[in-house]
Parts: C-alpha cells; structure tokens; sequence
C-alpha cells in the first residue's frame, strides 16, 4: 500500500489523464463517451456540465474504476488503471472521495459515525478517527451535530456530512456527482463553499452537475460533454450558451 | 497535505488497527446475525441435523467396521469327519474317517495358504463346546446324545469370507470328510443389514448438507442484500474486498459452529444408542471415546468448511468490486 503511496505523492504529471477513451455499454450502439482526450491538473476545480446522458456519469465511473473503457487509456495519478489489478482498487478509491445526488448515508448511523464508518472500514485505528472525525466536522460546519441521526437533518447538512465523509480520508481527488441536485439553490451555495474549502486544501474536484448558476458564479473550468462528446474544454468557464 | 495522516507512524497503532478489526468485524456480525434471526436459526437447525446425521452415518460406519473385525476373528470353517453314526450319503458311502483320512485332511488344510491355524477337536470336545454355547437352553443340550455330534477340523482363514469357498472345496469329497461348516454365512445376511443402514444414514446426510449448502448461500445472500447500502459505502471508500466480506464469513462459520455443537450433543446420544445396541449381541464391539471424539473433530471441520466455503463463494457472486 505505501508503495502505491509513494507513485501517487512522486508523480508529477495530470492527476486524471485520459488518453482517447470510449466507453460503449454492452447491448448499445451509440457509445455513453467517445474518443475523450483530457488532463486534469492537481489541485484544480472541474465542472463536466452536459445533458443528461451525456456521459458524466460514465466519466465518474471510469475514474473509479466502477467500469472499464472500451478503448483508450485512463491514468488516475499516474497509474494506468488498466494495468491496476482487481485487489488494488480498493487502493485506489481510498484515495478518490465520491458524492452524490442522494448523499447515500447510512440511516442506522449518526453523523459521526456516518464518517467514521469510512476510517473504520479501511482499518484506521481507533485514536485516529476520535481525532479527524470532529476536525472534520468542523470543516463542512456540523459543529455540534455529530451526534444526529440523518434524518434529523435538512437535506443540505446530510450532503455535508456526505462531504466530510468523502474527505475524511484525505483523498488526492473529490468526485461529485450533482451534489447540488436534491438542494434548494440558497442551500447549494454553503455546498459550494464547502467543496470550494476542500479544493483549497489541495483535493482536486469534479463535480457534475446541471445547475447552471453555480458554474456561472464559480468561474472554474468547465468541461461540456453531449452524447459522449467534449464539445467546450474553457477554463474559467460558464454553463453555456446554448442553456 | 496528501499525508495520509496517521497511516505511517504504524509501530504504536498496529494493535490499534487489529484492535478496531475485530470489534468491528464482530460488530458487524452481530447485527447481520440479529437481523435475519430467522433464518440464522434454521441454518442452525439444519446444520445441526445434517451434521449429526452424517457423524451418525461415521459412528455406523466404525461400529460396522468394528463389529466386522471382532466377529470375523472369531468365524472358523469346521470340518465335520465321519464317525459310526453316519448321517450324510458321503460317509454312508466311505464309513467312519481312518486315522489315516484323517491325517491326510489335516495336511491337505495345513498346505493351503489362505489357512491360519488348524486345530483337531475330538467329539467329547465338540460336545463339551456344544453344551457351552447352548447352556441357556437345557432342553436342547440334553435332546443331543454324545456320538450326535461328530469330530472335527477347526479352521481359522486370513480372509473368513472370500477363503471359505476355496478351502472348503478343497477338502468337499475327500473320504472321511462329511460336511463343512462356514460360520460366516450365518453373518452375511446380519452384515448386509448393517451396511444397509450405514447407506441409508449416509444417504439421508448427503441430501441434508446440500440442504444446509442451500440455506447458507440463501442467509448469506439475504444478508448481504439487507446490508447492502453499508457494503456498497465500503467498496466506495475503499475497503478491501476481505474487510467488505469478513463479516458475512463470520457470520456463516459462526452459524455453522452453533450448529455443529448442537450436533456434539445428539453424537453423543448416537454412541449411547449403538452401545446400547451391542447388548443384543454375543460379543460387545463398543466404540471407543477416541472414535467418537474423531468422529466429532471430523463433523467440526466439514461444518465449518461448508458454511465457510458456501458463504465465500456466494460473496464472490453478490458482493463484486
């Protein structure tokens, strides 16, 4: 493990780097993406914006190496993930953290023990997670909410616990899938900030997503896919015209 | 800031890393166990009885082999030689044995290779035998008059029941030789019913483990499927597919250890049966503690190898990175 460690903290190069990727679902003609050629620098903040099926799922997938492509290469911190071998995904995605749509926590657990779930189910000791959890916290703003059920929270604050677990384990990038998706926009902005404080730490984010005014108001890059296609790579980009 | 904080300094958290495993994992058991009690239970049940049925089918299996053994050394060939009183058409014919006959049948037997140990009883030595072994009915024993029964040749064999048949046609129609008696037919028939129990107690064992093979992949199955938001957070973060898949493991061997002391209990209760079974016979071939306690250890082990095994490759299926 501290072997693929020291590749990830050595190299140099884009974090996400695909090389001519498609993607074709079995039983499906049109490819979900096609011939996607793009880097992603470390530390950099990311929109994939594009209609639904345009492959922005799809894109999230294959860096979790949920899917494979169908041709191409994809390189996640330098490491060829076709060359990684089926025991050292976990490896993998303890070093990518994921958000969704529907915050996927746990109901039986509060939050606290929502984010310690993920330290406890790669093994972290005990004296660490008593220490990270609560700095975590503190960092997507649950001050004092740690010991909350799910449902006892607004839709916001469960997707920032989903947040804080995510990015308890430090990960090197921070998949979003519509984080902003199920949340009312006054709301989605203290989502941003988050994601914002979390891309300063040096995390690098993704984050799909349909909600034009946040894109607008952030003015980071911005990747447009249509039918599996990068048709904008624009840095300091806006949703688009054509919405 | 990529440090992943806590992962290297690993010499003073190791125990704390092993520490957190195991509560963990039997936390996880725990509730996985609880939450489908139900079935949990009838594994339980079924590993139980397919288990104690197939360590009955082993104690039969030892008993009859023991009980084969005992008897098989105490099986002779007897052959009978004609005397003044004959009976047969054979010695009608040749008359009473010469000590000459009867020299040359001794060393007939003798010369044949499957024959152990040939030992000559007079008739007042049959007879005393003879009123040993029928002692318990004096009715019988007084109906018989010295001079019934005649002398004979008592023929122990390396293998009593495939040897019978050469070593008593070897010497069938020899003068002075009037008839031959083979014990071990007697037994055949006794043999065939123990080993058609054994089959069956075996039999009924094969189908209650695939049974019990059904009912471990479907708990696990439902287990899994009941926690299957915790196991898809875990494969999301990156646990290992063993830390994803321990606790199911667990669970199975778990279900499968209750259910094989269960089955100690009702093994236990077979060997008191077939020790009480040896009261009906001559001679007592009680199985020793030593054979119940391998039977016990061998039903342990193919316990927890079946819901181990089972539990692992229903995992594989349900439970993919």
């Amino acid at each position: 493990m501290l072997g693929f460690l020291d590749i990830i903290e050595r190299s140099d190069g884009p974090v996400i780097h695909f090389e001519s990727v498609t993607k074709t679902y079995p039983n499906q003609s049109r490819p979900a993406l096609e011939s996607v050629d793009l880097d992603v620098e470390k530390g950099e903040f990311v929109f994939l914006v594009g209609p639904s099926g345009s492959g922005k799922s799809t894109f999230l997938r294959l860096i979790l190496r949920e899917e494979r492509p169908t041709d191409g290469r994809i390189y996640v911190a330098g490491r060829d993930l076709a060359r990684l071998t089926t025991w050292k995904v976990p490896q993998l995605r303890r070093r990518i953290g994921c958000v969704f749509q529907d915050f996927r926590l746990l109901p039986g657990k509060n939050v606290y023990q929502n984010i310690a779930f993920a330290l406890e189910v790669i093994g972290k000791p005990r004296r660490f997670i008593r220490k990270v959890v609560p700095e975590v916290i503190d960092l997507v703003g649950l001050e004092g909410k740690g010991d909350r059920m799910p449902d006892e929270l607004s839709g916001g604050e469960q997707q920032r616990v989903a947040m804080a677990r995510a990015f308890v384990n430090r990960p090197m990038i921070l998949l979003a899938d519509e984080p902003t998706g199920n949340i009312d926009p006054a709301t989605s902005i203290g989502i941003m900030k988050v994601l914002d404080r979390i891309n300063r730490t040096g995390t690098t984010v993704v984050m799909a997503t349909h909600d034009a005014a946040i894109v607008d108001s952030m003015r980071k890059r911005v990747i447009e896919l249509e039918y599996g296609k990068v048709v904008r790579d624009q840095s300091r980009g806006v949703y688009g015209q054509a919405y | 800031m990529h440090e992943p904080a806590g992962t290297c300094r690993a010499g003073e958290d190791k125990q704390g890393i092993s520490q957190m495993r195991a509560q963990f994992v039997f936390g996880e058991v725990w509730v996985g166990l609880r939450r489908n009690l139900t079935m949990t239970v009838a594994l339980i049940v079924v590993v139980a009885i397919s288990l104690s049925l197939l360590g009955t089918g082993l104690l039969v299996v030892k008993q009859v082999n023991h009980t084969r053994a005992l008897w098989q050394s105490k099986v002779e060939l007897s052959i009978f030689l004609c005397d003044n009183n004959p009976l047969t058409a054979q010695c009608t014919k040749t008359g009473a044995a010469t000590s000459a006959q009867t020299a040359l049948i001794e060393s007939t037997l003798r010369k044949l290779p499957q024959v152990v140990s040939v030992t000559y009883r007079s008739q007042p030595q049959n007879l005393a035998q003879f009123r040993k072994e029928f002692a318990y009915d004096p009715v019988f024993v007084s109906s018989v008059l010295p001079g019934d029964i005649p002398a004979s040749f008592q023929v122990k064999l390396k293998n009593a029941q495939a040897d019978a048949g050469i070593v008593s046609q070897a010497v069938t129609g020899m003068p002075g030789v009037d008839s031959v008696g083979n014990d071990s037919t007697i037994l055949t028939n006794f043999y065939k019913l123990l080993d058609g129990a054994r089959n069956a107690v075996i039999v009924v064992a094969i189908i209650l483990i695939i049974a019990a093979i059904l009912l471990v992949a479907n708990t696990i199955r439902l287990s899994a499927f009941n926690r299957r938001r915790e196991t898809a957070i875990m494969r999301l973060v990156g646990a290992s597919n063993f830390y994803v898949q321990l606790p199911f493991l667990v669970e199975g061997m778990i279900a499968g250890l209750f259910g094989w002391l269960i089955a100690v209990g009702l093994l236990v209760g077979a060997k008191a049966g077939l020790d009480g079974f040896q009261s009906y016979f001559p001679f007592r071939a009680q199985l020793s503690l030593s054979d119940l306690v391998e039977v016990v250890i061998v039903t342990m082990v193919i316990g927890l190898l079946l819901c181990g095994a089972t539990s692992f490759l229903t995992l594989r299926r349900y439970l993919r990175v």
